[in-house]
Parts: C-alpha cells; sequence; structure tokens
C-alpha cells in the first residue's frame, strides 16, 4: 500500500517535470526560429554591402569617341563611349576572338560605358591619355568574387563561362579587382541588372506612404478615440462603432488592397502605382491600432484628472483637451508608431493598387509611381537572378532595421514620458 | 490656383481669430462681464470663416467636372454620336488642354480645347470671387454677434464635439467602403457565373477567360469550368490547418510556461522577444520559407525517397505557423493570467502539484478565452498572403498531400490582379468575388472570437 502510494507520487512528479518540460520546450522552439531566422536573413545578406569593381586601362582615344579639337562640355557629354569601353575591355586579351570579345564585355555592368563617361566628364584633360578606371563588375562575377557561386559546375549550367573565369583569376592576381562598400546599393533605384539594383526608388516609396499614412490616420483616430472613450453616449451605435474598430484591426490586409483598388483607384480615380493611394489604403489599416492605442492610454488617466479640472469650473471639452489628450500623448505616440512600422512592413494591398510597377526612377513627391521596401523585397525574391538573392537579404535587414529603431523609439516615448499612476 | 486660395483662407482664418479676440478684450475694457474666455470669441469667428470655405470647396470639387463636361459636349450633341464616343472626345480634349495629346488634333477638338481651358479658368476665379464674399459675408455676421457679446464657447464646443463625432465615423465608412468595394463586382461575377458553380465546381482556372476576345459578346457557358473555387478553400483551410498544427501546441504550451512557471525575469525577456516573430513583415517570412525552408524540405522529402514539391503547403504553412505563433502565447498568457488565483490556491490546497492544477483547473476555466485566442489565429492564418505568394504554388491543385503545392483565396487574389486590371472582366470580378468570401468568413471568425473573449473577461473582472 505504502509503496503503491510513492510510485503514485513518483509518477505525478515526473508528469509535473514532463509538463515544465514541454513549456521550456516550447518557448525554446520560438526561439530556435527567431534565430535561424535572424541567422539567415545576415547570412546571405551582408555580403549586399560591398560590391566587386573590375579596374581596367581605359585609353580616351578621341577618334573612336567621334570628338573633334578641343571640345565643348556638350560635345562631351554627346560623345560615343560605346567603342572605348568596348576596346578597354577587349583589350584586356589580346588574343581573343570575337566571341570572347563579346564575353570580356559581359564580365562588367550593362552600363559601363556610363561609368567611363562620368570618369572623363570629371576630367577633361584625360583625352588621348590612358587611366585605370574602377568599372563594375557583372553580378555573376560579383558572387563568384564573393563566394557565393560555386565554381565547380560544368559550364553549360553557369551564367560564368571558363574563358570568363580565367581572366577574371589572372585579374585578381594582379590586384585589378576589389571590392569596395556599395553606396549605390543605397542611392541607385530598381534595375534589372543585379549590379546596378539599388533600394533608393522603394525606399523614399516607403517613407511617402508612410507620410501620408501618418498625416491621415493620426488626427482621424486620435479625434475618434476622444469622441469614444470621452464623449459618446452609452447607446447602441456607440457599440456599433466599437464593434466595427475591433473588426477593422482584424480584416486581412489584402482586403483593404481591394477597397483600394475598388473605391480609390476606381471610384474616385487616383493615380496608380502612387505612395499618395498606398498611405490611404495603409492609414485605414492603421486607424483601429491608433484608435485602440489612444482609447487605452485616455482610459489610463486617472478620473481625479479630469474631477479636478470640472471642479475648477473647466467645462467637459477644456478638461479633454488641456488635462486628459496632453496626459494620454505617450500612450497615442507610442501605439502610432507600432501601427506606423506594421503598416511599413505591410506588403499585399500595395501589390493591389499597381505598386509592384518596376519604377527605375527616384519618386519626387507622392504622387509619382514608387514602389515600398517590402514590395521591393517581393519583386527581387521573385527574380531568377543570383545576385538579387544577398540583396533580397540586405533589404529585408535595412527594412527590420527601421523597425527595430521604430519599436525601440516607441518603447522609449512610453518609458520616458509615461506617468505611472498609482 | 487652388493653392493660393487656400494659403488665403487659412490666413483669413487667422486674422479673424485674432480679431475676435481683441474684440473680446476690446469688451472686458468697457467694464462687461464676458460670456466667455477670450480665445473662444477668436475660435467663432475663425470656424465661420472655415465652414463656408469648406462647404464651397467640396462643392465645387463635386460639380464643377460635370458641369464644364455637359458644357463641352453640348457642343456635340445633334450629331449623332454614342455616349462611348463623347466620353472619348472629352478626355481628348482635356488630353489636349494639358499638352499630352499624341495624335491627330482635328480642329474641332481644338476648339473644344480652348473652351475647355476657357471654362476652366472661368470656374477658377468665379470660385475665388464666391468663397471670398461668402466669407466675408459669413465673418461680418458672426463679428456682429460677438459684437453683441453672445455666447461663444457653447457653439464653438458644440462644432469641435461634431468634428470629433465625425472623425469615429471613421471606423464605419471604412467598413461600408469594404463591403460597396466588393459587393457590386461579387454580382456582376455572379451575373455571369452561377454561384453554384464558384461554391461547388472543382475546376480553378482563371487564366482560361484571358483568351477571350474581347470583341465578342460574352459567353456564360464558356465558363462553366473556369471558377469553381473548391480548389481554393480547401487549399486555404488545408494551410490554415497545418499553419495551426505547428502554432497551437507551441504558442499554447509557452503561453502557459510564461502565465505559469516563468520567473519574473524570464517573464520580462521572453515575452518581448516571442513577440518580435509578430512583427516581422510576412514578406520577410515568405522569402524564407520560399529560399529556405522549402529547398530544405524537398531535400529532406528526396533523401527519403519522397517526391516534394519545391513550393509544398507543408512549407508555406509551417512558416506561416511560426507567424502565429506570437499571437496565440500572449493572447493565451492573458487569458491564463486573468484566472483568479482563489481557483490555484483551492487546487494546490487539495494537494495537487502545478501541472495537475493547470491541467484541471487552470485550462478549463480559461478555455472559452484560449479558443477565441486560437480562433483569431486561424483568421489571421486564413487572410495572410505573402508567404502563400511566395512560397506556396499558384495553381490550384484539390490535394490533401502536405508535399504537394496548393493555393490559396489570398494568393488567388494576388495572382489576379497583379498587373493591370481590366473592370468589367469575370476574372478581375473573380477576385473581388473571392475577397468577399474571404472577408465574410474572417469576419465570422473575428466576431466569435472577440465576443468569447469579452464574455470570458466579464466572467472574471
Amino acid at each position: 500500500m505504502n509503496k503503491n502510494k510513492e510510485q503514485l507520487l513518483n509518477k505525478r512528479y515526473k508528469a509535473e517535470k514532463r509538463f515544465r518540460l514541454y513549456g521550456q520546450g516550447a518557448i525554446f522552439m520560438a526561439f530556435l526560429f527567431l534565430i535561424i531566422f535572424i541567422f539567415k536573413i545576415f547570412s546571405t545578406g551582408y555580403s549586399a554591402f560591398q560590391k566587386t569593381w573590375l579596374i581596367v586601362p581605359v585609353t580616351f582615344d578621341a577618334e573612336l569617341m567621334m570628338l573633334e579639337q578641343n571640345p565643348s562640355k556638350q560635345d562631351l557629354k554627346d560623345a560615343d563611349y560605346y567603342d572605348i569601353a568596348l576596346k578597354s575591355m577587349a583589350d584586356l586579351d589580346p588574343n581573343a576572338n570575337e566571341d570572347q570579345e563579346n564575353e570580356l564585355k559581359r564580365m562588367v555592368s550593362y552600363f559601363f560605358e556610363r561609368e567611363i563617361k562620368r570618369e572623363l566628364l570629371n576630367d577633361p584633360s584625360l583625352i588621348g591619355k590612358t587611366k585605370d578606371v574602377y568599372l563594375t563588375a557583372s553580378d555573376d562575377l560579383d558572387q563568384v568574387f564573393k563566394g557565393n557561386y560555386p565554381r565547380d559546375l560544368p559550364e553549360d549550367q553557369r551564367r560564368v563561362t571558363d574563358y570568363q573565369l580565367k581572366i577574371f583569376d589572372q585579374l585578381v592576381e594582379l590586384g585589378k579587382v576589389e571590392s569596395k562598400f556599395n553606396l549605390s546599393f543605397f542611392t541607385y533605384p530598381d534595375s534589372r541588372e543585379a549590379e546596378l539594383a539599388g533600394i533608393a526608388s522603394s525606399f523614399m516609396g516607403s517613407i511617402f506612404s508612410i507620410l501620408v499614412c501618418l498625416m491621415i490616420a493620426f488626427p482621424v483616430a486620435v479625434l475618434a478615440a476622444i469622441y469614444l472613450e470621452e464623449f459618446a453616449p452609452k447607446n447602441r451605435f456607440t457599440d456599433f462603432i466599437e464593434v466595427n474598430i475591433n473588426n477593422l484591426a482584424a480584416v486581412p490586409s489584402i482586403v483593404f488592397g481591394l477597397l483600394g483598388l475598388g473605391i480609390l483607384l476606381a471610384v474616385f480615380q487616383l493615380p496608380r502605382s502612387t505612395p499618395l493611394v498606398g498611405g490611404i489604403t495603409l492609414s485605414l489599416m492603421t486607424l483601429p491600432t491608433i484608435i485602440i492605442a489612444c482609447r487605452a492610454s485616455l482610459k489610463a488617466v486617472p478620473p481625479s484628472i479630469r474631477e479636478a479640472a470640472l471642479a475648477m469650473g473647466a467645462s467637459k471639452m477644456q478638461t479633454t483637451m488641456h488635462h486628459t489628450v496632453p496626459l494620454s500623448m505617450p500612450g497615442t505616440l507610442s501605439g502610432t508608431i507600432i501601427g506606423l512600422a506594421q503598416a511599413l512592413g505591410e506588403t499585399a494591398p500595395l501589390i493591389l493598387i499597381g505598386m509592384v510597377a518596376f519604377v527605375n526612377t527616384i519618386p519626387g513627391s507622392p504622387l509619382d509611381p514608387a514602389a515600398s521596401l517590402p514590395v521591393q523585397i517581393y519583386i527581387w525574391a521573385e527574380s531568377a537572378e543570383r545576385g538579387f538573392v544577398e540583396k533580397v537579404s540586405a533589404c529585408i535587414m535595412v527594412l527590420l532595421g527601421f523597425l527595430i529603431i521604430m519599436n525601440l523609439f516607441a518603447q522609449i516615448i512610453r518609458h520616458k514620458f509615461e506617468k505611472k499612476w498609482s | 490656383m487652388n493653392l493660393i486660395l487656400f494659403i488665403f483662407i487659412v490666413l483669413l482664418g487667422f486674422t479673424s481669430y485674432y480679431f475676435g479676440r481683441r474684440k473680446a478684450y476690446t469688451i472686458q475694457s468697457t467694464n462687461k462681464r464676458l460670456t466667455a474666455l477670450p480665445q473662444f470669441y477668436g475660435y467663432y469667428l475663425a470656424i465661420w470663416c472655415a465652414i463656408p470655405a469648406f462647404i464651397i470647396f467640396s462643392l465645387w470639387a463635386i460639380f464643377e467636372p460635370t458641369i464644364v463636361k455637359l458644357l463641352i459636349l453640348s457642343d456635340y450633341s445633334n450629331q449623332g454620336y454614342l455616349d462611348d464616343e463623347l466620353n472619348l472626345i472629352y478626355e481628348k480634349t482635356k488630353a489636349l488642354s494639358r499638352g499630352q495629346f499624341t495624335g491627330e488634333i482635328t480642329p474641332f477638338i481644338e476648339a473644344s480645347a480652348e473652351k475647355y481651358l476657357s471654362l476652366r479658368s472661368i470656374a477658377q476665379s468665379s470660385k475665388a470671387v464666391i468663397v471670398l464674399s461668402i466669407i466675408i459675408a459669413s465673418v461680418a455676421y458672426a463679428y456682429k454677434k460677438i459684437s453683441s457679446n453672445s455666447r461663444t464657447r457653447e457653439p464653438v464646443e458644440k462644432f469641435l464635439k461634431a468634428v470629433l463625432f465625425t472623425a469615429s465615423l471613421a471606423a464605419i465608412l471604412t467598413t461600408v467602403g469594404i463591403v460597396f468595394s466588393l459587393i457590386f463586382q461579387t454580382i456582376d461575377f455572379f451575373k455571369v457565373i452561377p454561384l453554384f458553380d464558384f461554391v461547388f465546381g472543382t475546376h480553378w482556372y482563371p487564366a482560361k477567360a484571358f483568351v477571350r476576345d474581347s470583341s465578342e459578346a460574352l459567353d456564360p457557358t464558356m465558363y462553366s469550368d473556369t471558377f469553381g473555387a473548391v480548389p481554393i478553400f480547401a487549399g486555404t483551410f488545408f494551410i490554415a490547418f497545418i499553419a495551426m498544427c505547428v502554432a497551437i501546441p507551441i504558442g499554447l504550451m509557452s503561453g502557459i510556461y510564461l502565465a505559469e512557471y516563468a520567473s519574473v525575469k524570464v517573464r520580462q525577456y521572453a515575452k518581448p522577444l516571442i513577440e518580435i516573430l509578430a512583427g516581422i513583415p510576412t514578406v520577410v517570412y515568405g522569402f524564407f520559407a520560399a529560399l529556405t525552408v522549402g529547398p530544405f524540405l524537398k531535400e529532406i522529402g528526396n533523401s527519403m525517397g519522397l517526391d516534394v514539391s519545391a513550393e509544398s503547403a507543408l512549407a508555406a504553412g509551417g512558416v506561416m505557423g511560426i507567424m502565429i505563433i506570437p499571437f496565440i502565447s500572449s493572447l493565451s498568457d492573458d487569458v491564463i493570467t486573468s484566472v483568479p488565483q482563489s481557483l490555484r490556491d483551492g487546487s494546490y490546497a487539495m494537494g495537487a502539484t502545478k501541472s495537475e492544477t493547470i491541467k484541471k483547473v487552470i485550462f478549463p476555466a480559461a478555455l472559452p478565452g484560449i479558443v477565441g485566442s486560437i480562433l483569431l489565429g486561424v483568421s489571421r492564418a486564413i487572410g495572410e498572403t505573402m508567404i502563400v505568394v511566395m512560397a506556396s504554388g499558384l495553381a490550384a491543385n484539390l490535394t490533401l498531400n502536405p508535399l504537394e503545392s496548393t493555393s490559396t483565396i489570398t494568393a488567388q487574389i494576388v495572382v489576379i490582379l497583379i498587373g493591370d486590371q481590366a473592370f468589367g472582366d469575370p476574372k478581375t470580378q473573380a477576385a473581388f468575388a473571392l475577397g468577399m468570401s474571404l472577408f465574410l468568413v474572417t469576419l465570422c471568425l473575428n466576431i466569435v472570437a472577440l465576443r468569447v473573449v469579452k464574455k470570458y473577461r466579464e466572467k472574471y473582472e
């Protein structure tokens, strides 16, 4: 009998331990996912912040550029750079035949003549001389140099030919290949060529959308929250508004995209693919988030503050506007920032309103067509070129960086400025 | 022009505010008692300046284009043009007047463009004159009122309250907007495709609708086997099911652990860390699923001799499950912590261990709340878009094999609507019909879940 009891007790203690272990295991799993996730993104993405350059001697031959004596600035701009660009690449291997010359040309980026042109425009005295020019390597060679490209594949499965690899290795040995910080990733707009693609256009698109979203969502949400929390009578209509807000907070984001498409584009005829429409769509999405945050922080202001103001003869409106609302602002602002962070990461509604269009200019206003950072991630992730994989990860790192900064900011506002009532 | 007018009106508003306040001070200096604080006199005047301006601006924005169009097209009215042709003429006129017209310029259109420009300038200047004169009149009326020291605080506060009330209607307007944007296209869709075929058809192949020659009349029989949504619905719930298989055990167990076992310090750090998972944008999850998880599963499957698609339902559903973990863990954590301590104490007093208390007492007590949180998680899984678009297939297979690719409602909406859409095409309308069903399903789930959670909270508060 006693032994039986002991056995039972042991069994129960074991069950207790097991249950605890399950809990720890679940938390561990969640952390594990997070760590794998972040590790994967960083390990594929960090190399995109470096860019490979080939240093190629270029002879600025006036005759090949169709330049006459003493050319003006405009002449230099209109000159033909393609031939000298081609020639300088072909000169890397004097024995190259026609096919090989073509392969040599494809070792640098698609717009390599522009880099040569820029060099000459910076220093017109180079005409007739030879100078080492930094040329952006093609994205495949860029990947080879970073070690992301399998060299041991058979040649017909590679986009880099054996010949290109041979010349490239010679250049590496001569020290004519250099890796530098990839500034163009931040300053160039999107491009079909992986080595020239940057996030400037989508970054500006994101900024404009978020600004539009903030300018619409914040005032409307705060005013709505003040009404619902401080003035609304308790009746069916108020309940209906509340049910609406709670539901909107859980409506899938793609439905808001359909709203933007069906109402903003089709009925109001607003311009497609623009951050203006994107921002309005996102603002409808963030509205419930901000309303809920603002109401919570209005609720947290103790009634004694309101009673004191009312006792001093302030009207209800004055009490609210002069005392309750300012005291609730830290909570509201941090809720707003969190809402905006959500909006910044949103993709599906923006795809539906056409912000996936290929944009190779940097938008200057909310009325110019643009992409946004998450949409850029989607566009690049769907491209086949190997060079885009690290770009996607790098873009994700930039996006996550912004989200982290915004969330930290929200935390700081909340902890620094929020009054603790106790 | 509009901008200058706008700035002018804003300046006028500010000046009237200062005028109103000064008037209040002068009334005060004559030893009369003010009926409100001086700034209310200013607000009162400023509001009388802003409201008429706002009304006229919006009236103009609504009616000006229609009236100008009517006037322009009245030149063509008795020449037997069809409505579509008239619209085309009007578009050409507008384009020419902006200097963006590329094509043959007929003298007729040139004349219309000139007329258009002159009409526009007449409209603009008459707007300016009308706005300014009405504002001046209304401000003068208001100035007379405050000069006689009548009440100003009450009307100003009433106005502010009206503004607050209008803002709170935004939530209703958004819902109405969603319903409106979906319902018309959906009704048009069901005019061509019978509801029965949509709900019970087993072939989803919207690309077929693309082949149609637009000059031919719509032939409903052509679509008889194109828009059967059963594979889409099945795929949606299947992927959501896989996601919940990952999210419920992990989310629930970590919620229980955080609420019942974890020390304050662990809780303080672990909770926000898990919630990071909820803050990561879904497109990032999609990329992760497509680039890492999909190929990884394929490799494992191949090494075991299984045929695994690189875009499997398992990859999409599994990653989606990771995304949903924090929703379930935080919500169930909240729910469990709100179970009253007396229930625990009673159970401990009877000699139960902690896990027995959790399983036999706390879990049943918290069950409604936990079910609510799971329902919210399901609704999120059904509405999730980017993970499915990027990691699961886009072809709608009717399958229950998690290693094959399937498609979901959200993925099909994106596939259909990406790029240029032609409104009035059954294919585009199909996307809206899918959106409608998505909205209805998630709406039901949300309402039930929110009600369950609310009922549960009321029980213990």
